[in-house]
C-alpha cells in the first residue's frame, strides 16, 4: 500500500520539481496540480522537467485564488486522479510546492500503513477555536462571497456590510456542521472517495462555492460525514503569524525543523538551499518510530508572536514608540525612588545597597549631574552623566536607565532640590516605587552653615516645589505605588517603615533589617523650624514638630551610633 | 496619530514635487563615467550612494552588500582625489557618475541620487547609503536581502528603518590600524548601547533617535542639534518618492512608518557606522576648510572642531559589539515577526 501524494504547485517550479522526484523516488505516486495562472510557457517547462518520473502526472488546471472556490476544485480534481490511476493508494497526502518533507517518505508510508483507517485532518467548529483573523468567524458560512478578497477588497467589504444590514443568513445544507482546519490533509481512501462520490456532491458545492476560504473548510466538514477514525491533526508543520500569514521557514531554522520530528513543513522559502539539501539528499535517516512533535516549535514562536504583538514593555526605539496608554508598562521593570531618605539617614545609600544588593544611584535628577552610583560619570552602556543631555528629554533618560540594567534593581533619590521635569512620569509608571518622607528637605539646610535669611528663602522655594510633587503623587490618576510619611511621623517609628521598603525591592521572606541606617542628628532641629515659623515662614510638610522633639530622639537613641532591630 | 489636514498634506506634496525638480535639474551635474546600467535585471537589489575620498572603505563596502544580495552599485564621486574612481570602474556591477559641484548645494548629494534613483530604481528595492555605512538587520548572516524584501513586501511594508549605530576605537580613532577589505568592527569594536532618545516628527509620520556617542561627547551642551540616528536605507522605490533631509526622512510620509504605535515590536535594521576609522582627524579638518559639510546651528561648527582632533570616544561602560543577536537583545534594533 502506498502514499499518493497531491501537489498543488503555483510558483518556484524548480523547488517542486526537487520535491516531486524527492516523493516519486519513495515510490509514491504524484499528481500535480498546477495554476491556471502560470503562463503556458512556464507550465510546460516544468511540465516537460519532470516527463521522466514514472507515476507522476498532471491534473486539469483551475484557476487558484487565495479564499476562493479554485483550490478545492484543484485539490478535488487532482484527488480523483490519484485515485483512479493509482489503484493501490490507500492514503493521500495534500501538499503544496512550498511544503518539504523532512523525515524519509519510508518512514511517512510506514506511519500511515500502521494506521490503516485513520485521517489525519484538522477539523474543528469554528465556535471553539480562535484560529480565524480577522473578524470573519461564523459569518464565513453564513454569507456570500462571490468577490476574491486579495483584488477586489472594496466590493468583498461592502458586500458583507450589506449582507449584514440585510441579516442575510444561508443555511447550511444537508445537516452538515461546519468546521474549520488546516488546509493541507492526509485522507484515506475510503474516506476521500466517500466525499468524491457524495450523491449530494453539487448540493454542497454549490454551498461552499460562497463560502469564505472554502478550502480551509470543504474537506474539514466533510470528513465528519464519513471518516471512521479522525485524528484531528495535520502531519503538515506549518505556523500562521498573528495576521494570518504563513510564517516562512530559512536556512536557519535547519535545527529547529530537524527537531520537530514531523513529516512535512511549510512553507519553506525557495533560496533556502541549506534546508532543502539537508531535507532532499540526506541519506535515510535511522529509523525513529517517534510521533510527530510540533510542540517543541510551537513553544518558539509563541514567544515571538507575544514579542511581535506586545512589544518589550520600556523599549521605546523607532521600531517601538507606542502611543499614550498602549505602553504596557512605561518601564522595563520595577524601580525605588526616595525622596527624603539621604537627607535624614546619613548613609542611607550606602545602607541600602548592602540592604537590598540594589543598585543605588544619588540624585540621578540633580540640577548639575546625574549623580550614578559609585560617581560614575556614565552608566552600562555609556549613558551620561550630563544634565543638559538629560534634562532636554528626561524620560527618555530614565526609561533608557531601566532598560539597560535590566535584571538588576535600580534606586535613586529625588527631592526639591533636582528637575522636576519627570515628576509626572514618575506618578504615572506602574513600576516606580516611590517613597516620600515630606519635609526631610529642611534637615540639610539646619545642619548647613547658611544666613538665616539665605536659608528661609530656600526652606520657602523647597517646601512649594515638594508640595506641588505630593500633589501629583495624590493625583488620581496616579499608577505608582506611592507611601508618603511625615518627616514627624517617620522618625517616631523609622524601623516599620524601612522594613517595608526593603520587603518590597526584595520579597524574599525572613529577609530582616539587621542594621539600622544612621540618622542625622537632629538636636535643635525643632527650634530650628519654629525660628522660620517666627520668620514668616511656616513649614507644615513635616507634620508636627514640637519644638523639642528632636531632643527626645536624641534621647531614645545615642547619637552616631547604630543600633539593631529584632 | 494625528490626522494630517489636507492642507499641511498639499504642503508635503508640493515640497515632494520641488525635491523632484531640483533632481531632475541637478542631472546636468552628472557625468557618466561608466554606465552598466542595461545589466539590471527587473527585480534585482539596487544599491545608490554619493562618495568622496573612500578607497579605505569601498573594498569591505562593496563585499558587505554583495554578499547581502545587491545586485547593482550606482555611485556618484564628487571629486575623489584618491583611487575612488579607480576601484569603482575597476568593478562589473558598478555604473558611475562624476561631479565636482557643491556637494551641499546638491543637498549633500540627495539631489543627484534623487535623480538615479527616479531613473534607474523604480520598481527595484534600493539600498541609499552612504559609504561609511553598513547596513545589518536580524539575521542578515543567513537571510540575504531578497528574503528580507520579499518579507516586508509581503507584509505590505514599502522600506525598512534603521538606527545609525555609530562604532569608534578605544583610543584615537587616528592611531588606530586599518587595512582597506577587512571588517571595520575589528578595528571599532565598540559603541553606546545606551543614551538614545526618540521624537515623534507627526508630519513625517517618523520617530527620530537621536543621542549615542556623538551626543554624549560633543553635543551635550546643545542636544537639540545631536545628530539623527534613524534612517530609512531600505525602499521598494517609486518614481514619484524624494528622500528628504539625508535619507533620515523620506516622502511620502508612509515610508518612514517603522515605528508602531500599539506598542508592537517592528522589524528594524541598524546601519553599522564607521566614521571612525583611522583618517577621522584628517577628514574633518579637509571638510571644513571645503565647507560642504552639514552645519545646523553653532553647535555643528565646535563638533567639526573636535572631530578634527580624532578624540577617544570610549569609555569603560562602552559595549563591544557581538554581532546582529546582542543589538536585538539591546532593543537597537528588533525582529518584529521576521
Amino acid at each position: 500500500m502506498s502514499v499518493g501524494v497531491v501537489m498543488l504547485v503555483h510558483t518556484a517550479f524548480d523547488r517542486a520539481e526537487q520535491v516531486a522526484r524527492h516523493w516519486a523516488a519513495a515510490g509514491c505516486p504524484v499528481v500535480i496540480h498546477v495554476d491556471k495562472q502560470v503562463p503556458r510557457a512556464a507550465f510546460a517547462a516544468f511540465e516537460r522537467a519532470l516527463a521522466d518520473v514514472p507515476q507522476l502526472s498532471f491534473s486539469r488546471r483551475f484557476r487558484c485564488e487565495w479564499g476562493t472556490w479554485g483550490l478545492v476544485a484543484a485539490t478535488q480534481a487532482t484527488s480523483e486522479q490519484v485515485l483512479a490511476s493509482f489503484p493501490e493508494v490507500r492514503h493521500v497526502y495534500l501538499t503544496s510546492g512550498a511544503c518539504l518533507p523532512l523525515r524519509p517518505v519510508s518512514e511517512l508510508i510506514d506511519y500511515l500503513a500502521d494506521r490503516p483507517q485513520t485521517d489525519f485532518i484538522e477539523s474543528a467548529t469554528t465556535s471553539e477555536v480562535p484560529w480565524t483573523v480577522g473578524g470573519l468567524e461564523a459569518e464565513r458560512f453564513t454569507l456570500r462571497f462571490p468577490f476574491p478578497w486579495k483584488r477586489h477588497r472594496f466590493l468583498f467589504d461592502r458586500y458583507v456590510a450589506l449582507q449584514r444590514l440585510l441579516r442575510v443568513e444561508r443555511k447550511v445544507p444537508g445537516g452538515l456542521v461546519p468546521h474549520i482546519g488546516s488546509q493541507w490533509w492526509c485522507l484515506t481512501r475510503q474516506t476521500l472517495s466517500a466525499i468524491l462520490q457524495d450523491p449530494q456532491r453539487q448540493l454542497f458545492e454549490r454551498y461552499f462555492r460562497r463560502v469564505w476560504i472554502p478550502d480551509e473548510s470543504y474537506f474539514q466538514t466533510l470528513v465528519r460525514q464519513y471518516a471512521i477514525n479522525i485524528e484531528s491533526r495535520s502531519l503538515t508543520l506549518s505556523k500562521f503569524d498573528f495576521q494570518g500569514k504563513p510564517h516562512v521557514f530559512y536556512d536557519d531554522h535547519l535545527q529547529l525543523l530537524r527537531r520537530s520530528d514531523c513529516f512535512v513543513a511549510r512553507k519553506i522559502w525557495p533560496h533556502a538551499h541549506r534546508l532543502y539539501d539537508a531535507f532532499l539528499t540526506d541519506p535515510a535517516r535511522a529509523m525513529k518510530k517517534t510521533e510527530p512533535n510540533p510542540g517543541k516549535i510551537d513553544r518558539i514562536f509563541a514567544k515571538a508572536v507575544t514579542r511581535r504583538t506586545r512589544g518589550r514593555p520600556g523599549l521605546y526605539m523607532h521600531s517601538r514608540y507606542p502611543r499614550k496608554g498602549r505602553e504596557y508598562g512605561l518601564t522595563a521593570a520595577p524601580y525605588s525612588v526616595f525622596q527624603g531618605f539621604a537627607e535624614l539617614f546619613e548613609n542611607f545609600e550606602d545602607w541600602l545597597a548592602k540592604a537590598t544588593g540594589a543598585r543605588v544611584h544619588g540624585h540621578l535628577f540633580a540640577p548639575d549631574r546625574a549623580q550614578f552610583a559609585d560617581k560614575m560619570t556614565v552608566m552600562n552602556g555609556a549613558l551620561s552623566d550630563s544634565a543638559s543631555l538629560r534634562d532636554y528629554n528626561p524620560d527618555a533618560f530614565l526609561t533608557n536607565l531601566i532598560w539597560n540594567t535590566r535584571g538588576e534593581r535600580q534606586c535613586f533619590q529625588f527631592g526639591p532640590g533636582d528637575t522636576q521635569a519627570i515628576s509626572p512620569r514618575l506618578a504615572k509608571d506602574p513600576n516606580a516605587q516611590i517613597s516620600v518622607i515630606s519635609g526631610a528637605w529642611a534637615v540639610p539646610l539646619f545642619r548647613s552653615n547658611a544666613d538665616f535669611v539665605d536659608l528661609r528663602k530656600a526652606a520657602a522655594e523647597m517646601q512649594k516645589v515638594e508640595s506641588a510633587y505630593l500633589d501629583t503623587l495624590r493625583a488620581t490618576e496616579t499608577k505608582a505605588r506611592v507611601r508618603i510619611w511625615t518627616m514627624a511621623e517617620f522618625i517616631e517609628a523609622p524601623m516599620e517603615p524601612l522594613q517595608t521598603i526593603l520587603d518590597e525591592i526584595d520579597p524574599r521572606p525572613q529577609h530582616r533589617l539587621a542594621e539600622a541606617p544612621r540618622m542625622a542628628d537632629l538636636t535643635g532641629f525643632g527650634q530650628f523650624l519654629q525660628n522660620l515659623k517666627n520668620q514668616g515662614m511656616h513649614p507644615y510638610l513635616m507634620g508636627d514638630f514640637p519644638v523639642d522633639q528632636g531632643t527626645v530622639v536624641q534621647d531614645r537613641d545615642a547619637p552616631r551610633k547604630p543600633y539593631l532591630v529584632r | 496619530m494625528a490626522l494630517h489636514s489636507p492642507w499641511s498634506r498639499y504642503k508635503l506634496r508640493l515640497r515632494r514635487k520641488r525635491l523632484l525638480w531640483r533632481a531632475f535639474r541637478s542631472r546636468h551635474q552628472l557625468t557618466v563615467r561608466q554606465n552598466r546600467t542595461r545589466r539590471i535585471a527587473s527585480g534585482d537589489i539596487l544599491l545608490f550612494s554619493t562618495m568622496r575620498n573612500e578607497a579605505l572603505r569601498l573594498p569591505h563596502f562593496l563585499a558587505h552588500y554583495r554578499q547581502l544580495g545587491v545586485r547593482h552599485f550606482l555611485i556618484v564621486d564628487n571629486g575623489s582625489t584618491d583611487e575612488t574612481a579607480a576601484i569603482l570602474q575597476a568593478q562589473d556591477d558598478v555604473s558611475l557618475w562624476q561631479t565636482q559641484a557643491s556637494y551641499k548645494t546638491a543637498r549633500f548629494g540627495m539631489d543627484w541620487l534623487t535623480w538615479l534613483l527616479r531613473r534607474y530604481g523604480h520598481g527595484h528595492w534600493t539600498v541609499t547609503v552612504d559609504a561609511d555605512e553598513l547596513l545589518i538587520y536580524p539575521q542578515w548572516d543567513t537571510k540575504d536581502l531578497i528574503a528580507l524584501t520579499q518579507h516586508l513586501a509581503g507584509r505590505g511594508h514599502p522600506s525598512l528603518g534603521a538606527l545609525m549605530l555609530d562604532l569608534y576605537p578605544k583610543g584615537s580613532p587616528d592611531q588606530q590600524s586599518y587595512r582597506p577589505g577587512a571588517n571595520p568592527t575589528d578595528t571599532l569594536p565598540w559603541f553606546d548601547s545606551h543614551g538614545y532618545w526618540c521624537e515623534r516628527r507627526g508630519q513625517h509620520k517618523s520617530v527620530s533617535v537621536l543621542g549615542g556617542v556623538r551626543a554624549r561627547k560633543f553635543f551635550q551642551s546643545d542636544p537639540a542639534f545631536a545628530p539623527v540616528l534613524s534612517k530609512v536605507p531600505l525602499v521598494r522605490w517609486h518614481r514619484s518618492y524624494v528622500y528628504f533631509s539625508s535619507t533620515h526622512v523620506a516622502l511620502p510620509p508612509v515610508l518612514n512608518a517603522h515605528h508602531d504605535l500599539a506598542g508592537q515590536e517592528r522589524l528594524t535594521g541598524v546601519l553599522l557606522h564607521t566614521k571612525f576609522l583611522p583618517g577621522t582627524g584628517a577628514r574633518a579638518k579637509a571638510e571644513k576648510a571645503r565647507g560642504q559639510q552639514y552645519t545646523r546651528g553653532p553647535a555643528h561648527g565646535a563638533y567639526y572642531d573636535a572631530l578634527a582632533q580624532a578624540p577617544d570616544l570610549w569609555t569603560p561602560d562602552s559595549v563591544r559589539f557581538t554581532g546582529w543577536r546582542q543589538l536585538v537583545e539591546l532593543g537597537l534594533m528588533t525582529r518584529g515577526d521576521w
